[in-house]
């Protein structure tokens, strides 16, 4: 071997990252992280915004593991790019809105991208044989091979002896025999290599780091879409499906409405892109109006506001609506009550 | 020299991209003010900064808004 081989590992967060990235560099290879950034990512958002879960941790998982393994993390925005894979997956979506496998395919391209351009030697992940449904199958891993670019310079190590032997086992740099078989669903074999490596603080397994995989979300995300009358979105879209009941009275508007403090806080940083109706003098949620809206439906907008607020039971509610120029208006309207909500008003 | 970032009402990790990219174009000695409001960010950029060799010199919170005063090395860990 010529000098110290260099790989890039690609680091979620979660444990068969960590595990993957380990194992090489405990076969002396030079590891650094990368972790691409595409706007669905889970990453305690939500543990950010909601008041009642600032108790949680709020640690990126991604820094906090590259930091237990001692190696560099590269975080790289990819919004834009991905965009493409969420509204054309050439693979298709699993059950939810995610395109698994075109995921994988697109972040292992990025990273073959990344070290043919800083000079490394060999991607690795922590992907494992018949784990995931579409991603991580027998049959689709060499499609993640070869349609990403990374080829034979693709490392599994929790899975590498299950597989063909890959450049840097062929050329020496690794070592086969060091490299695992796990395969399957079952956690037990990577929580065994976690407790042999003295990992014991890691983040859950759950397979749900990506918000494209919940159900919710993804009724959200399609609802987005239908409204606009077609298939695009745009950061603050996608963030802001992240937060708050979502509720939408007429095809032409919805609204955003908080369901607690962190939530309202969060919302007002968006109060000069969206007309927004808040309770006057009443404790109650702020919500913004996304789509266009006469006066018939911010009456009716601010009677639905009331209903989530202190004021639900009064008789007629002050509520302050205010445009997207910061012009104000107070109306006086009557809450809605909860039978008056049909529930497909809600997204 | 001293920069200001307007990191406010980002999300995490965007934050800590934001700061990653505008370190790349900063030299050793040089400071940069991260203005957030993303309470993760207290734990994220001082997180980022330690792995990739750089210093926080300082945590300063006013209510929401969050400034994180970062200390740009060589960059050697």
């Amino acid at each position: 071997m010529s000098g110290k081989r260099k790989a890039v590992a690609l680091i979620s967060g979660g444990l068969d990252s960590m595990l993957a990235a380990k194992v090489m560099l405990e076969q002396g290879i030079q590891v650094e992280g990368i972790n691409f950034f595409t706007g669905f990512c889970v990453e305690g958002h939500t543990h950010a915004i909601r008041k009642q879960d600032s108790a949680k941790p709020k640690r990126n998982n991604a820094l906090w593991v590259a930091e237990q393994l001692g190696i560099k993390l590269h975080i790289i925005d990819v919004i834009e790019e991905y965009k493409d894979v969420v509204l054309n997956p050439k693979h298709g979506y699993g059950a939810n809105l995610n395109p698994c496998l075109d995921c994988k395919i697109f972040m292992v391209h990025k990273a073959q991208e990344w070290i043919k351009e800083n000079g490394f030697d060999f991607i690795i992940t922590g992907e494992v044989v018949g784990q995931r449904p579409m991603s991580q199958r027998k049959d689709t891993m060499p499609v993640v091979a070869r349609e990403s670019g990374a080829e034979d310079r693709l490392v599994r190590p929790l899975c590498g002896k299950k597989l063909p032997a890959t450049l840097p086992e062929r050329e020496g740099w690794i070592e086969r025999d060091w490299l695992y078989d796990f395969s399957g669903r079952s956690r037990k074999p990577q929580m065994a290599l976690a407790e042999k490596y003295g990992f014991t603080d890691y983040a859950q397994p759950a397979g749900g780091c990506c918000f494209l995989t919940d159900v919710q979300y993804s009724v959200k995300l399609a609802d987005l879409w239908k409204s606009r009358g077609e298939r695009r979105y745009e950061l603050d879209d996608i963030m802001l499906l992240k937060v708050g009941r979502h509720l939408r009275p007429r095809p032409h508007f919805k609204l955003i409405i908080g369901r607690e403090e962190g939530e309202n806080n969060f919302l007002e940083g968006y109060r000069k892109q969206f007309v927004h109706l808040r309770a006057l003098n009443l404790d109650g949620p702020l919500a913004l109006l996304d789509g266009v809206a006469n006066d018939a439906d911010i009456e009716l907008a601010a009677r639905l506001v009331c209903r989530f607020g202190k004021g639900r039971d009064a008789e007629e509610v002050e509520v302050v609506v205010t445009d997207k120029q910061g012009a104000t208006r107070v109306l006086n309207v009557a809450p809605l009550t909860a039978d008056a909500i049909p529930q497909e008003w809600y997204v | 020299m001293k920069l200001e970032l307007d990191a406010r009402h980002l999300l995490c990790p965007l934050p800590v991209i934001r700061t990653q990219d505008a370190v790349k174009h900063l030299q050793a000695g040089d400071k940069l003010l991260v203005h957030c409001t993303d309470p993760g960010a207290i734990h994220d950029i001082p997180t980022w900064c330690r792995i990739n060799g750089h210093i926080v010199r300082d945590i300063h919170l006013d209510g929401r808004d969050i400034t994180i005063t970062v200390e740009v090395t060589d960059g050697v860990v």
